[in-house]
């Protein structure tokens, strides 16, 4: 059995980039794997490019982070020369220019979130090849495929932050049931006017899907549940 | 120590695969255009596919270019994008001529088609097929580049699928000189077949129109489709198990 062990680390990965009602909400997954090992279970896929933008990174792990850091690089000297917080539009354009001009060379699907005082909350999908896309909501990584019903159903303009990040944890969770690539805990980051909150959910605080089992510490709690021992008093 | 000799003496041909588009990832099916009397109708699809699914609604495929010029594009949107931008840069330079002078439809096709073709030559191509229309001093423009450079004006083109699906309902049913109505009709009875035939087609509509006045962009809308069909309610009548 090959487990593929010298493969490079990808993270397989559910993203997700969802504008509300006065911000942005960025979700994902936290596993990343080299063939079928799980090297790191408990990353941060979520990447903070300035104060107020953030980047979700999906495909080659190595690429996504060489990525970033060129953009937040850029990014920064680009804040001193403006002397203000860089829009999410060029932080997007930046990663659409590395991503546009190296499309031969770099396999990674990326979601730049962010708030800025021009245009409030904006998303912007950049998958494969460069092309730059403002939408709504933006999905991306293997556990996408999952999830196009599910927001064709659920999805609507004008939600409130907590209708958001419930969307999204929601969506992250059920991605995490069905894709073998993503896995772990759910991280968010939203993004408002105020200022950046990062949330953290733990895999075993996840709701339960089709055919997923309530967790128990072990057998012999389940079957002394049914007979329980008499007390020692 | 010479930069091609450190490179074992390979020379940057066809080994050099990281400088050439090898294939296009998010795509734009199908472009009709037609010429009507006042100018050109343009016709797409807002669907963006990466591979088999239909992964973006709501792309516009149909942008004007200056003041005189529609330009529709398939294939490879990042592409198109890149294009986009070196015509803005052509249109700001134009304006800054500030002669009174403007780049009409006949100069952006061609500069169009150069790039194009040089791309080809360096086998990096612009993975698109590029429809351009317009209409300046009366003089009504219809062309359309081919990722290879392949270039030709005419009454009426379609890309992709519209090819083989669009064309041939062209070459009957267009002529000289049609109305608005006429046009709209035709047009939308071809993105119709291409609808029910052409997989990467969504059900969203991009129209736009561009007369000496300028152009116009339509609101996205979708068509109806006809299901209705004895035949296909009750396919198997008669020979049960066959499709």
């Amino acid at each position: 059995m090959d487990l593929g062990l010298n493969e490079e680390h990808s993270m397989g990965t559910t993203i997700i980039g969802v504008t509300y009602n006065g911000g942005v909400v960025l979700g994902a997954d936290s596993r990343t794997s080299t063939g079928m090992y799980v090297a790191n279970r408990a990353s941060d896929k979520i990447t903070q490019l300035t104060d107020n933008v953030y980047v979700c990174r999906s495909g080659s792990a190595a690429d996504s982070q060489i990525v970033s850091d060129y953009v937040r690089y850029f990014l920064h000297q680009h804040t001193i020369q403006l002397g203000q917080p860089a829009t999410v539009k060029v932080a997007a354009n930046l990663v659409r220019l590395l991503a546009y001009n190296n499309k031969n060379m770099l396999q990674t699907g990326l979601i730049v979130g962010g708030w800025d005082k021009y245009e409030g909350g904006k998303i912007y999908g950049i998958p494969l090849g460069g092309t730059i896309i403002e939408q709504p909501f933006a999905i991306g990584g293997s556990g996408s495929s999952y999830l196009y019903g599910f927001f064709d159903q659920a999805w609507k303009e004008g939600m409130t932050q907590e209708e958001a990040e419930q969307l999204v944890v929601k969506a992250v969770s059920l991605a995490i049931a069905r894709d073998g690539a993503s896995g772990g805990v759910v991280r968010t980051v939203t993004i408002d006017a105020e200022g950046v909150k990062r949330k953290f959910y733990p895999g075993d605080e996840l709701p339960l899907w089709h055919e997923e089992l309530q967790p128990q510490n072990s057998l012999l709690d389940i079957l002394n549940a049914s007979s329980p021992e008499p007390m020692n008093i | 120590m010479d930069h091609q000799e450190q490179r074992d003496g390979k020379l940057p041909s066809s080994e050099d695969d990281s400088e050439r588009t090898l294939y296009p990832y998010v795509t734009g099916t199908s472009v009709l255009a037609i010429k009507y009397k006042d100018g050109i109708l343009m016709v797409a699809d807002m669907g963006g596919s990466y591979g088999s699914t239909l992964r973006y609604k709501s792309v516009e495929r149909i942008k004007p270019i200056g003041k005189h010029s529609l330009l529709g594009a398939s294939g490879e949107l990042s592409d198109f994008q890149e294009i986009l931008r070196y015509l803005d840069e052509l249109i700001l330079y134009d304006n800054m001529w500030d002669d009174g002078n403007s780049l009409g439809p006949k100069e952006v096709f061609n500069y169009l088609t150069r790039v194009m073709y040089n791309r080809r030559n360096k086998f990096n191509p612009l993975w698109n097929s590029l429809v351009l229309g317009g209409v300046k001093n009366g003089q009504k423009y219809l062309g359309m580049v081919s990722m290879i450079g392949v270039h030709f004006e005419d009454n009426h083109v379609a890309t992709g699928f519209g090819n083989h699906l669009a064309r041939p309902i062209f070459r009957e049913e267009w002529h000289e000189n049609m109305s608005f109505e006429d046009g709209v009709k035709l047009l939308e009875k071809c993105m119709k077949v291409l609808l029910y035939r052409d997989r990467s087609a969504v059900n969203k509509l991009q129209m736009a129109k561009i007369t000496e006045e300028g152009v116009t962009t339509y609101k996205p809308y979708s068509l109806r489709t006809h299901w209705g069909y004895s035949a296909f309610e009750n396919p198997t009548v008669g020979a049960e198990g066959s499709w």
